[in-house]
């Protein structure tokens, strides 16, 4: 018997993968070198909206080293002037007309070195005629307005219209409501930002007709069959390779256009080549998320009872829908914006609109626009205490669905999975010293200083999804794995998602060691290349262990099955005298006559029974019955420096319910990393434009990123609800804190201020922005 | 964000940068740090032909007392100020600037020649260096020149500097017995320009009072200002609460920010008095303890 631990399920096994990152030894696209490579460099538009004129390369290729300059022109006559977008709309790829948003890819150079390229750039001369942007989505849709898709057949900036839950019903119940509450939301523009940018190298081998693309792909397989579709290259002569990947959140599921201008170079030239975007670039031209204008209204009992919600939101995409939404779903899973309360009615409503800015409203982080829903209500939740003069955490006590309610059907369809609201809560509420932390606020507010307290109880809805429903370009979205047990018991692991930092090569190997018994690091997970591992949608929106990891699971348990029939076979005993305990198939009242997993592998190659095909493997493409829906309850207490405005976090408690946990470490690592990124958009991020749509946050001074100054020390604690449809109960848990912490920390900063008057701050809360509030009040410093 | 062409000269001697200056005019400019440099070739809003790197040349970066005054070399890196025990101890508020200059990646290269030298008023040594009225000695093909501080910042990124000339020293008086000085930066992240900063230093009488005070500011004017009427109020007078909070309303009087990404320039105003408030009752509790 193996004396090496198993180290499945619950235990916090060091990421494997970061011994290579720590060494600096990852390979990441920027480090793929190929022979001859040259390089590509992008000629963007200083204007969000103009018609180009002309575009003179002459100057750029006089000069020594460019190679070649391309244009939409020419692409047009590839017929790859535009392409298709995941949500089913269309994108230029290089203008053939006009350019519709700032930093908009107007034509591409080809060079022998990256510095040629930067400087033939310059030198490609571009004419344009400047047109009125629109920039407010709200003036878009006026009649009148400038048009941003001409090119459409409706001459409109109007999108889609998409509503869910019953608007009759709604309507009834505000109309008859003792108390209904209503106010504004705005969630701006906020950017992935993943330290790695995107790009891609692309290599032709004309002998072989093979295409390689190594990409900064969060969705290798759809991209793959995204870009045989678009070029007609058949599908198994695309290979897409997506390596170690410097963060994801959403960025890298959109296909942009550098990507396809890439491609069409090395078709054309016979090179391989490579483009890789500078900061300023990811950060002006590549898909952003947000920007949603929301209006709210709750409708209520006096004694703060939540009967109904209302909500409709008004969804800026910028020039091109470019989200990577299940093509149900254009709003994402916005609404699932009842959250964590039962109530008897909801009606939500959604118009996307066209605008003069980079196309997108990815999910980063969000699980498709859950981070806007979840806002919504937490918000309102607060505003309704807020009116009735109750307490935050009491309302919500009041209104949690309850434990026994579970499977919960909300009144916009969704079915929860299971939950337990109250314990989460008043487990946090405990931790932190609820009632302490009220009596102190009163002391401070009669000295006149401005301390709160907020909470968020939210719930997220992960792992799309079943087939009946989820889609994304008509493809179902559920996801695979290959495992294949060698000869002396180590196994190899392949899955159709792809880890960007998730820690996929640790959890998904705990996986099969669990289900199996074989040692952790005798486990190796391969994911990313689309000629190896099993066809899967990609990771994000929280989605690889809900359904990769289940498919991870399922295709153990086969493995196992066989295993069984094998165990019997050396034992000599009938496979259903065969229990599996305690990592080995054991027989039924002799427990010590076993037979290990590393033994039966052996066999599988060796002494198989007769009968039976060789070998110990398998595959699973799963199909995941429902989503899971994780929880948490987050507190967070601020103080405010009336002198200027900041807001300080002086204590942040998450407990979070991701069901069970598959490695506790990997779970808390990505609730602090989260928890970071979801005070980014509360305190700092805003993607601004000016008048002219020019964006005024390019770089890294202007686009405020928290760092670990800035980031408040995070207590995490959890309780654990499984799910009671996944194999192994497990949620997904990577976007919860994204999602649960900005509401927490802007209803503190609320109740901090809401003896004045205060009901409502859009984030980010700047300190500029809180002190106009303060100088309003009359509490400035 | 790729610089353009350019050429690198690297200089071994004061001698030799100078002539190099000299030989290319203003296509070329001296590298120190590289930290505000290099960002502006990226973004290509600079474009020098040449670039004469003064890293090498030796004796650039001492930090000693000598007759009275504190000489810090031109190549001092911020790394150095935040660890030197003689700034740590004699002149604290030089160690509160340079501890919330950028960030540590950025403070292991940048010098404090460079800073002042770049005649940006959003960095944080100008401002100090105004309230501990110190001089700044140039080097040029004419020899060495002693430039008043007062006289040092010309215009937003311009100084009193000549393109041949090269900042090989700062010297500031050694603090007098009583004497305090603080720095006070208000900025949205690490690694930010401030959105107001102020250096306060204050020098008591044997009764306690006011006898000189120094107060400059960052980013709130077109170049790094001093804030005369405020130092003035404060001269001669007992401090206390309510003097200080005069001060700092006239500090903050003489500022004109610009609005921008942040805040709109009355908002800058506020921080700028807030900051001058909290730099004082600093400047001030160590005053009481020298
Ligand atoms: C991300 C980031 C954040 C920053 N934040 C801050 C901040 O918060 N506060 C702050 O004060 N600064 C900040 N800086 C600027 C940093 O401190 C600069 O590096 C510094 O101001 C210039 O010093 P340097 O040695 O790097 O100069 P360089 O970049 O090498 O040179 C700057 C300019 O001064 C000239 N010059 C340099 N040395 C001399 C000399 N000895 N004689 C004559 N001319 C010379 C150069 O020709 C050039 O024009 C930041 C920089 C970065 C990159």
């Amino acid at each position: 018997m193996t004396t090496t631990p198993i180290r499945g399920l619950g235990h916090p096994v060091k990421r494997k993968e970061d011994p290579r990152f720590i060494r600096g030894k990852g390979t990441y696209v920027d480090d793929i070198k190929l022979p001859g490579m040259l390089f590509l460099d992008i000629v963007r538009s200083p204007y969000a909206h103009a018609r180009i004129k002309r575009i003179d390369p002459s100057k750029a290729l006089a000069m020594p080293g460019v190679v070649d300059v391309i244009t939409g022109a020419e692409l047009e006559k590839a017929g790859l002037a535009w392409m298709p977008t995941l949500m089913s709309d269309r994108q230029m790829v290089l203008p053939t007309d006009r350019v519709v948003y700032y930093a908009q890819e107007v034509a591409a150079v080809v060079a022998t070195d990256r510095y040629t390229a930067a400087d033939a750039v310059l030198a490609v001369e571009v004419e344009y005629e400047p047109l009125t942007p629109v920039l407010d989505p709200f003036k878009a849709l006026e009649p009148g307005a400038p048009l941003v898709r001409p090119d459409r057949e409706q001459k409109t900036n109007h999108i889609w219209h998409w509503e869910a839950g019953d608007k009759e019903k709604t309507d009834r119940i505000f109309q008859e409501a003792e108390v209904v509450v209503s106010q504004d939301l705005y969630i701006p523009r906020i950017h992935v930002c993943s330290i790695e940018t995107c790009g891609c190298v692309v290599n032709y081998d004309r002998a072989t007709d093979k295409l390689t693309i190594w990409m900064t792909s969060q969705a290798p397989h759809a991209h793959r069959t995204v870009f045989s579709l678009v070029s007609g290259i058949p599908e198994h002569k695309i290979r897409i390779i997506s390596p170690d990947i410097g963060g994801g959140f959403g960025g890298k599921v959109p296909v942009y256009p550098g990507y396809v201008i890439a491609t069409y170079a090395a078709l054309k030239l016979g090179k391989p080549i490579k483009w890789i975007e500078d900061r300023s670039e990811n950060l002006q031209a590549d898909s952003f998320a947000r920007d949603y204008h929301i209006h709210a209204e709750l409708a209520a009992t006096r004694d703060g009872r939540i009967r109904a919600m209302r909500v409709h939101t008004v969804a800026d995409h910028g020039a091109f829908d470019a989200a990577a939404n299940p093509s149900k779903f254009p709003a994402g899973l916005f609404s699932v914006c009842t959250g964590s309360y039962d109530m008897e009615a909801a009606h939500v409503a959604v118009d996307g609109v066209y605008t003069n800015k980079p196309p997108g409203g990815v999910a980063y982080r969000c699980s498709f626009r859950v981070t806007e829903a979840v806002h919504t209500i937490e918000r309102m939740v607060d505003i309704l205490a807020d009116e009735l003069g109750m307490d935050p955490a009491e309302i919500r006590f009041k209104n949690f669905i309850r434990p026994e309610q579970f499977p919960y059907k909300s009144p916009t369809g969704w079915e929860y999975d299971s939950g337990n609201y109250p314990a989460t809560l008043q487990k946090a509420l405990d931790a932190i010293g609820y009632q302490e932390l009220r009596r102190e606020q009163a002391e401070r507010r009669a000295r006149g200083e401005l301390m709160g307290i907020g909470i968020s109880t939210f719930t997220e809805i992960v792992g799309a999804g079943p087939s009946h429903t989820f889609d994304i370009l008509g493809i179902k979205m559920f996801d695979s794995a290959e495992i294949r047990v060698h000869p002396t018991g180590s196994a190899i692991v392949r899955i159709g998602v792809q880890t960007q930092g998730q820690g996929h090569e640790t959890t998904f190997a705990q996986i099969v060691a669990e289900e199996l018994g074989l040692p952790v690091e005798n486990i190796i997970v391969e994911h990313g290349d689309t000629d190896t591992a099993p066809y899967g949608l990609g990771t994000y929106a929280s989605r690889s262990t809900p359904t990769a990891g289940a498919a991870t699971a399922v295709a153990a348990r086969k493995i196992r099955e066989k295993a069984r029939l094998i165990a019997a076979h050396l034992l000599e005993v009938s496979p259903d005298d065969l229990e599996w305990r305690d990592y080995a198939f054991r027989v039924k009242g002799a427990p010590d006559r076993f037979k290990t997993m590393q033994e039966i592998a052996f066999a599988a190659y060796t002494n198989f029974p007769q009968g039976l095909e060789g070998g110990l493997e398998a595959v699973c493409y799963y199909d995941p019955p429902n989503l899971t829906f994780p929880f948490g309850a987050y507190v967070c207490v601020v103080d405010i420096d009336r002198g200027t405005g900041q807001v300080k976090i002086r204590e942040f408690l998450a407990v979070d319910d991701c069901g069970t946990i598959i490695n506790p470490m990997i779970v808390e690592g990505q609730i602090h990393g989260g928890l970071t990124m979801g005070m980014a958009p509360a305190l700092f991020e805003e993607i601004v434009y000016d008048e002219n749509g020019t964006m005024l946050t390019g770089t890294f001074m202007d686009y405020l990123l928290p760092t670990a100054m800035e980031t408040p020390h995070w207590k995490t604690d959890k309780t654990v609800t499984p799910s009671p449809h996944h194999p192994l109960g497990a949620k997904g848990v990577g976007e919860s804190p994204t999602i649960g912490a900005p509401p927490a920390i802007v209803n503190a900063v609320v109740d901090a201020l809401s003896h004045l008057g205060v009901r409502h701050i859009d984030i980010p809360i700047t300190p500029a922005k809180l002190y106009q509030i303060l100088v309003e009040k009359g509490v400035a410093e | 964000m790729i610089p353009g062409p350019f050429s690198y000269r690297k200089a071994a001697s004061l001698e030799e940068a100078i002539a190099l200056l000299q030989q290319y005019g203003g296509e070329a400019k001296v590298l120190s740090g590289g930290q505000s440099l290099i960002p502006m070739m990226k973004f290509r809003l600079a474009e020098p032909a040449v670039i004469v790197d003064i890293n090498r040349i030796p004796g650039l970066d001492a930090i000693e007392e000598r007759n009275g005054i504190l000489a810090i070399g031109g190549l001092v890196r911020e790394v150095a100020l935040e660890r030197s025990p003689l700034i740590r101890q004699r002149y604290p508020i030089i160690a509160d600037t340079a501890e919330v200059v950028a960030d540590p990646l950025v403070r292991n290269l940048a010098t404090i020649g460079g800073n002042l030298a770049h005649g940006d008023p959003a960095n944080d040594h100008p401002a100090t260096m105004l309230a501990l009225r110190a001089e700044v000695v140039a080097r040029g093909p004419g020899g060495e020149r002693v430039i008043p501080i007062d006289d040092f910042f010309v215009d937003t990124f311009t100084t009193a500097l000549a393109p041949d000339e090269i900042l090989t020293e700062i010297r500031i008086p050694a603090p007098p017995p009583r004497s305090g000085g603080a720095y006070m930066k208000f900025e949205r992240k690490v690694g930010d320009y401030a959105v107001a900063a102020a250096a306060a230093f204050l020098v008591l009488d044997e009764a306690g009072k006011i006898a000189r005070a120094g107060i400059g500011l960052t980013n709130v004017y077109y170049k790094p200002i001093r804030a005369e009427a405020a130092e003035n109020a404060l001269v001669g007078q007992v401090p206390s609460d309510g003097l200080f909070r005069t001060a700092a309303e006239l500090a903050a009087q003489a500022t004109d920010p610009t609005t921008d990404l942040r805040g709109p320039a009355e908002y800058k105003r506020a921080v700028a008095r807030t900051m001058t408030l909290r730099a004082l009752k600093a400047a001030l509790s160590r005053a009481q303890v020298a």
